[in-house]
């Protein structure tokens, strides 16, 4: 097939990008103190918080951006972005769906997450992020009773102040890397759960994130807390709206699962990537870092990403316990001018621990990806695993796949194994296809599901669906 | 219902075909054969629609019509289709999955409904009966990890389900031991109908003793040199293709 043809057949437009016209109560731009104590103010934050905070924040003043990653874009200013934006009243909060602005349902709407509806059909309970803001949350009752704690990071920080404190910055420490040190001066929202002791929750958790007021970065801080013989499955998606500047987000997700404690944390993120130049897409720059804490513990991060103009991210497990597991299985698609430098790292610090990485990329149009994935065996981890497969699939002759494997072995008894395969979409695939009488963008769509399909089979059932559709609706063509 | 006429193919300009003449009816089955290199696999691909083959003169027709107008995926719905020589792998798709597709796509361009799944998974088990392939296989990935005589038994199995005006078979037993050979011969032969034509390309007479002929062709240089019927690829075999070579040259 002729590359023009399958630039083409990739090319699509946002289907998510619309505004909402919501008034937002939205600090003037720029960075200082007497930001961050606005945003710990309207927080109704403690003391402490703020101290943490000012921490943070000084830390980062030392700090410069990272270059090593593959990525190329203009120098952010961190001056011009505004760092608090909450829906109006933010004090008066609605306590049921009747009370919610039913122009925010409306853009649930369009996003074809009708919240009650999905609510009620399918027993999970969503902590809605708009804005910065939690708006919504339903089946409290439910969870309460199971004793899950499942709330925003803000009302978690007035109600369970002794919890966050506990565990707040002890697995991305404040100063951990540029943005993480960003983000923990001026967070402003983002969710909280902890698991008690021998507790499964009853459902699984899902906050769907939503970028909306212009030039507002959205700093989000989550923290999940699984307590011994303790399971959740939490599940995270994005979209936002279509913007011509280019939108910051710098987010730090933090998971602690102590002994024999189960955490699985899913994603699919489908923010702006920009248009057809790149211009008017997120920056993603994300810090997730899972810490098995406990013995025979277990963390697994499965993610979709088609989303970003500009993705930075390495979900990664620290794997103290002993024979702790942690799971990276990801799917990461890039389609016009989009860059993504992704990937995981394990530290494998106790014995008998063992990792799995099943990255799959696809790139499309004139689009850049790496995979940056680090397997560290430490001195003590006796006999610890390690196995990683990264497979690359290019889309078109104009796109690039790269992959930076590295390895620090410190165990002599550590198995460590990689493999890794860069295709390109196969015209004898496709033909094969096509001679049956499969339409091409279908056989682009059943080749490239094929090709993720170790991953989706780590998702929730539902969000497999979604993410097959996802990355059909990614990877649809204009063509006629 | 196929007709072939003064068709010539070139291959980043090598000449592959230099006026190939081919008519095939309803009801009949053809074997061309001919030396490596003769340009037998390039005609079923260019039937196809195979990228890579630039048509420099001639026309096919299909049914009446001009099959050069028509997509790869048109052709194939309009009941022309093509057994591989090599089927390709597609990791990840089920096997079931694409032959629902596949039939799928071909009910929808004929204006029918997508077949009900109890029809369809009867139709597939009888089918995969018919090929002696447990129904495991329909459940892995399409061609993957199959060996050479699964590759080309799952070939048939599609024919048996899309059920196609007119089957073109590249190279349909090569690889095969001689128990898959009758298997894939007994499921061609079930496609023989009076309202459907069967098209194969062989190197060897061996498959034609099991899947017998009405007309053989012998193509040499990009040409049908000599026609004849079954009796025809009994005397290649005997006899070896040089006879025709110098005949053609005389």
């Amino acid at each position: 097939m002729a590359s023009e043809e399958m630039e083409q057949l990739v090319r699509r437009e946002y289907k998510q990008g619309f505004v909402t016209d919501i008034e937002s109560d939205t600090v003037p731009p720029g960075l200082n103190e007497s930001t961050i104590a606005f945003i710990s103010q309207k927080k109704g934050e403690p003391q402490w918080m703020l101290e943490w905070r000012l921490e943070a924040y000084h830390q980062w003043l030392k700090m410069t951006p990272p270059s090593w990653a593959h990525l190329d874009y203009p120098p952010i200013d961190y001056q011009a972005i505004s760092y608090f934006s909450a829906p109006k009243k933010p004090e008066d909060r609605p306590q049921s769906l009747d009370e919610v602005d039913p122009k925010l349902l409306e853009t649930y709407e369009k996003l074809g997450i009708p919240l009650h509806e999905r609510a009620a059909l399918a027993g999970v309970a969503v902590d809605a992020v708009f804005d910065s803001v939690s708006v919504t949350t339903t089946f409290k009752e439910k969870l309460h009773e199971a004793g899950v704690i499942f709330c925003s990071i803000s009302e978690a920080i007035r109600e369970y102040p002794e919890l966050v404190r506990q565990y707040l910055g002890t697995v991305v420490p404040q100063a951990d890397n540029y943005f993480a040190a960003l983000n923990s001066a001026v967070f402003t929202d983002g969710s909280f759960v902890y698991v008690p002791e021998g507790v499964k929750c009853p459902m699984e958790l899902s906050t769907y994130f939503r970028i909306n007021a212009a030039n507002t970065g959205q700093f989000e801080r989550t923290l999940i807390v699984c307590d011994k013989q303790a399971q959740v499955s939490y599940l995270e998606g994005c979209t936002a709206p279509m913007r011509d500047e280019n939108q910051l987000h710098a987010a730090v997700v933090e998971l602690v699962a102590l002994d024999d404690a189960y955490i699985k944390y899913s994603t699919v993120q489908n923010w702006y990537p920009g248009d057809e130049d790149g211009k008017g897409g997120i920056y993603n720059f994300v810090t997730k870092r899972g810490d098995c804490r406990g013995d025979r513990s277990r963390i697994s991060w499965t993610q979709v990403e088609t989303g970003s103009a500009i993705t930075w991210k390495y979900p990664s497990c620290m794997l103290r316990g002993k024979e702790s597991i942690g799971e990276f299985y990801s799917v990461a698609v890039t389609n016009g001018r989009q860059q993504a430098d992704t990937g995981t790292k394990m530290i494998h610090i106790g014995e008998g621990t063992r990792s799995t990485i099943v990255a799959k990329g696809i790139a499309a149009g004139r689009s850049d990806q790496s995979y940056r994935g680090l397997v560290k065996i430490g001195p003590r981890a006796k006999g610890a695993r390690n196995y990683t497969q990264c497979d690359s699939l290019l889309i078109g002759d104009q796109c690039g796949a790269h992959t930076f494997p590295y390895q620090e072995i410190g165990n002599s008894t550590a198995t460590v194994e990689h493999e890794a395969t860069t295709s390109k979409i196969a015209d004898d695939q496709l033909f094969y296809c096509r001679a049956r009488g499969i339409d091409e963008e279908d056989a682009v769509s059943m080749i490239v599901n094929g090709f993720c399909k170790d991953v989706f089979q780590e998702l929730p059932m539902e969000f497999a669906v979604e993410a097959e559709a996802l990355l059909n609706v990614t990877l649809e063509g204009s063509v006629g | 219902m196929l007709e072939v006429k003064d068709l010539h193919v070139t291959v980043e300009d090598k000449a592959i075909l230099n006026g190939l003449n081919l008519t095939i009816n309803a009801g009949e089955v053809h074997a061309i054969m001919g030396p490596n290199g003769a340009g037998k696999s390039t005609l079923s691909a260019v039937i196809a629609g195979k990228d890579g083959y630039e048509v420099t003169q001639g026309t096919i027709l299909f049914e009446g019509q001009d099959i050069f107008e028509m997509e790869i995926e048109e052709r194939a719905r309009a009941g022309l289709l093509l057994g591989f020589q090599y089927p390709i792998e597609i990791p990840g798709v089920k096997n079931i999955y694409l032959l629902k597709a596949a039939l799928n796509a071909q009910r929808a361009a004929r204006g029918e409904g997508e077949i009900p799944a109890p029809e369809f998974m009867k139709l597939v088990r009888e089918k995969s009966a018919e090929m002696k392939m447990d129904p495991s296989f329909l459940q892995r990935a399409v061609n993957e990890g199959f060996s050479g005589g699964e590759k080309k038994r799952n070939e048939i199995l599609q024919m048996l389900v899309l059920q196609p005006k007119l089957a073109m078979l590249d190279e349909i037993d090569s690889g095969l031991d001689i128990d898959a050979m009758k298997v894939v011969a007994s499921g061609v032969n079930s496609l023989r109908s009076a309202d459907r034509a069967i098209l194969l390309v062989t190197h060897y007479q061996r498959l034609l003793n099991h899947i017998e002929p009405d007309r053989v062709h012998v193509l040499v240089d990009g040409r049908i040199v000599k026609s004849g019927d079954k009796e025809l690829a009994l005397e290649l075999e005997a006899r070896g293709y040089d006879w025709v070579l110098e005949e053609s040259a005389a």
